[in-house]
């Protein structure tokens, strides 16, 4: 039905729509498995929100569904020099999330005690403390809890990386690839893409971002998805002083500073509009965002911002994403929509989809994530797991 | 129907043209420039306490540079000019500005982009040591604050611009000591004819060419630039000329590969935005100045005015003529391809401090085929200019590396703000 003439034919266990950070992490699992893998990416590796992102590698704050896979997930930032030959600036300098008022504070106390739960450690600082440990910061923060083995990377080079190391292994990776149909072919799928490549597969993985829901769609299962831009800042280089990567209650400002010296920070919203690809900053945002970025750390007055950019990210209603098993269509495997927060997770998606492909089952607990509670299929676990301090798109 | 909000960008000859065009035909438009004064980067004005005579400041284009001059000046109570306005982003039908540290958004239904044209740097070893200058910088020093950039001058490049300054140094009594051309003499021999379409431009060219030697200063054509060599500051130029290695010491450097426009796109496919001038594709300041006013009369009759189809065929004609005399001027002053010979240890980004070798490791370690990817990789293009200054010869070498045609390995995209703005940021409404 579409116009493209195919030019070339691929048959392989598995087809992969979409090469940002989520694609590339299954490929390069995938084929270490021992399966041939085909990834189609519309653009570069790792050019949508997989590269452009805040780089917040963090576990502190997110939903408590979200939380066994992001301890999973840290571990794997932890090995990146041998599984994928760098470690993308990792640096572990640890999260602190500050609070602005008593409500705040309390809050992240809540947090902390549920956390443990989990296996994550969080210290909670009060004024004195958190101030004397971080002298450069701004009066109105009244304390905070750190997360020491959070931290931050580069995330122009994560999805590079991966998909460089899934290349080494085997796997075909497709750039500039558009997939424009995917269907069902008897017990296979099928894949056709704009460039003339058709691709047979046994199984078809969705890690389409924020285009995750049209794939979905076309499988009889949508999903309220929704585009969403986090607005970004960085300045030119300072001499290094913050030493942690910073968040505050409520998530209206966010920010770290580089090895070669520059802060970069966000919070708030731009433009984006995921059918033209095209994102831009907002001014207004920006101006917000730089009087919150000062607020928490004076010392940037005066520092020249040098550029301003978004990102175009798929936000789920519940701001989880989906993971999991299509729920109409035997070997269809979503992982899409991570509502902001996907960049941490990104390496231990792969594996979790290497496991679903490989086995049918992942050891990390994925029910919340089901794209059947879009559906009224009454798996409606999420709901329990709700936390009401989770910050959705909030980085 | 309500005549449409316009805004334009550039108060140089394109953009007080086309300003005038429009309120000829009685629309008005709002201009910024960031510049305090109007007349753009060849006709600027110095500040009010630095006055003189306008012959000695702009020579052979002292009567346009005051009629230009006299036009924005009366220009000012008929439309809504706004100088030292620095615009900063465009988005959706709105222009961020900054003045005086106050931020406004002009709303706008058509935009003018008339930014100009600045000089193209190609990076070579020792092109960040102190004492060296863009072309451009050394002509506005003369020009904007009279004073010379060194006390023992070589101008390094190619481009008529590389004479005109050289020329304009020379005039004013600087000591240079040499005019070095990486282009030869018979690239220009060869282009003559086309030149020869604007013979009032060539007889300028070749008076200060030839004054240059009256002035008794050597001017080398056809050299391979080696690099410049100095501790903490320049102390000689190194070249190679034929199979000849020389030398030639000096304590600045003028160095300019002829002009790049400050869009990086020729042609506007937004509907609505226009550009004009040197911005949108190098003519020179006559080209700007019909160009300019060629926009003004297209958006006038885009807006129901009386079509001044005679004017308008008139200067698609001399545009013509001076396109010829552009693809003569190409000819004789080719960009070179140094970008892809440079030595490793080259800094290429000057704003992060890449070095060549560092591009070319972050290029084979990551298969890049692609500008962006390339600077998302190893952050060529990443700082404060945004790829202004390193963008072509980085282009350059990543298609040397990759063999690819230049046109192939795309282009930077740029984002807000266009240059670097102080935090806190004036609040837009
Ligand atoms: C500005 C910004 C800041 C962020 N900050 C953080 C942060 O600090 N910490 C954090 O954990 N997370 C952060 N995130 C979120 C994080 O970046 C994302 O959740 C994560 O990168 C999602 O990875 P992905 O692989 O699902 O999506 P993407 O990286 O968007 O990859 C999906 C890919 O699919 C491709 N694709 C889609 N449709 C097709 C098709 N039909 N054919 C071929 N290819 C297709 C797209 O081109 C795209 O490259 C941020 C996001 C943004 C935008
Ligand atoms: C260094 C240099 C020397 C030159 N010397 C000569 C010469 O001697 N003879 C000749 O024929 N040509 C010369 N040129 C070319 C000459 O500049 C142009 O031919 C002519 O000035 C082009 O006119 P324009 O209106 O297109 O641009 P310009 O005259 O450059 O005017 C552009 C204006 O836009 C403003 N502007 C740019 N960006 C912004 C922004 N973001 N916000 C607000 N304002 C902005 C600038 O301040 C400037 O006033 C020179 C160019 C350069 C760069």
């Amino acid at each position: 039905m579409t116009g493209h003439a195919v030019t070339e034919r691929l048959r392989v266990d598995v087809a992969i729509v979409g090469g940002g950070i989520a694609g590339c992490s299954a490929a390069l699992h995938l084929r270490r498995r021992g399966l041939s893998v085909c990834l189609m990416e519309k653009g570069a590796l790792g050019s949508q929100a997989s590269g452009v992102n805040f780089g917040g590698v963090r576990q502190q704050g997110r939903h408590f569904a979200e939380l066994p896979l992001a301890r999973r997930s840290r571990e794997v930032w932890g090995r990146l020099p041998e599984l994928i030959g760098t470690d993308c600036e990792f640096v572990p300098s640890g999260h602190l999330k500050l609070a602005r008022n008593e409500e705040d504070l309390a809050a992240l106390e809540r947090y902390a005690a549920d956390a443990a739960e989990f296996g994550l450690e969080l210290e909670m600082m009060g004024r004195k403390r958190v101030h004397d440990e971080h002298r450069w910061l701004g009066e109105n923060v009244i304390g905070g809890s750190l997360a020491a083995d959070d931290g931050h990377a580069n995330p122009r080079l994560l999805t590079p990386a991966f998909g460089r190391a899934a290349r080494a292994v085997g796997a075909d990776l497709r750039e500039f690839t558009p997939v424009v149909e995917t269907e069902r072919d008897g017990a296979r799928f099928r894949v056709r893409c704009a460039t003339g490549l058709e691709v047979s597969a046994t199984s078809l993985v969705n890690t389409a971002g924020a285009w995750g829901g049209e794939i979905a769609a076309a499988f009889d299962e949508p999903v309220p998805i929704e585009t969403i831009a986090p607005n970004m800042l960085v300045t030119e280089p300072l001499p290094s002083f913050i030493t942690r990567a910073v968040g505050v209650c409520g998530g209206d400002v966010y920010l770290r500073q580089v090895a070669r010296g520059n802060v970069v920070f966000g919070g708030g919203d731009g433009w984006a509009d995921s059918s033209l690809e095209r994102s831009r900053p907002s001014s207004e945002t920006s101006a917000r965002a730089i009087e919150r970025a000062l607020g928490l750390v004076p010392a940037l007055q005066s520092a020249l911002v040098i550029r301003s950019w978004s990102g175009i990210e798929g936000g789920m209603p519940d701001d989880i994403p989906v993971i999991g098993f299509s729920s109409t269509t035997p070997n269809l495997i979503h992982a899409f929509g991570f509502s902001g927060h996907g960049f941490q997770l990104g390496p231990v998606i792969g594996i979790i989809i290497d496991e679903l492909v490989g086995t049918g089952a992942s050891t990390s607990p994925l029910g919340a994530f089901d794209i059947g509670r879009f559906h009224g299929a009454a798996d409606l676990r999420h709901v329990s797991a709700a936390n009401p301090e989770q910050e959705g798109a909030k980085r | 129907m309500a005549d449409p909000a316009i805004a334009i960008v550039g108060a140089g000859p394109a953009g007080i043209r086309a300003a005038e065009a429009l309120s000829r035909h009685g629309l008005s438009a709002i201009l910024v420039d960031e510049a305090p004064k109007g007349g753009g980067q060849i006709y600027r004005q110095p500040p009010d306490s630095f006055q003189g005579p306008a012959s000695s400041r702009y020579g052979f284009e002292a009567r346009k540079a005051s009629a230009l001059h006299l036009t924005i000046k009366r220009l000012a109570t008929a439309i809504d000019y706004r100088p030292s306005t620095l615009a900063w982003n465009v988005c959706n039908g709105r222009l961020d500005t900054l003045c005086a540290g106050r931020g406004e958004s002009v709303v706008f239904d058509i935009l003018v982009i008339a930014t100009g044209a600045m000089d193209r740097m190609l990076p070579l070893p020792g092109w960040t040591l102190p004492g060296v200058y863009a072309l451009g910088g050394a002509q506005i020093a003369l020009k904007y604050q009279g004073c010379a950039i060194g006390q023992n001058t070589v101008f390094l490049g190619t481009g008529p611009l590389l004479y005109l300054v050289a020329y304009q140094y020379a005039k004013a009594g600087a000591k240079i000591e040499a005019v070095l051309d990486v282009n030869p003499a018979h690239a220009k021999r060869r282009a003559l004819f086309a030149l020869a379409s604007s013979p009032r431009t060539l007889a300028k060219g070749i008076y200060y060419r030839a004054s240059l030697g009256t002035h008794g200063i050597a001017v080398e054509e056809g050299v391979t630039p080696m690099g410049i060599a100095g501790t903490d500051e320049v102390r000689d130029v190194h070249y190679r000329r034929g199979s000849v290695d020389k030398s030639v010491r000096c304590d600045a450097v003028g160095l300019g590969f002829g002009l790049k426009s400050e869009t990086q796109d020729g042609e506007s496919t937004v509907s609505g935005v226009y550009l004009a001038g040197d911005g949108a594709g190098i003519g020179g300041a006559d080209a700007a100045e019909l160009w300019g006013e060629r926009v003004g009369l297209s958006i006038a009759a885009r807006c129901g005015r009386r079509h001044d189809a005679s004017r308008i065929a008139k200067i698609d004609r001399r545009l013509a003529r001076l396109a010829r005399f552009r693809a003569g001027l190409e000819r004789a002053f080719p960009l070179p391809l140094l970008g892809s010979t440079l030595p490793d240890d080259t800094i290429l980004c000057r704003c992060e401090s890449i070095r060549v070798g560092q591009v070319k490791d972050a290029i084979r370690a990551f298969d890049v085929v692609e500008m962006n990817r390339m600077k998302a990789i190893s952050r060529v293009g990443m700082g404060r200019c945004q790829g202004r200054m390193c963008g072509h010869a980085a282009a350059e070498l990543l298609a040397a590396e990759t063999r690819q045609d230049l046109a192939a390995v795309g282009r930077l995209r740029g984002q807000p703000p266009i240059k670097p703005l102080p935090m806190p940021w004036p609040g837009t409404p």
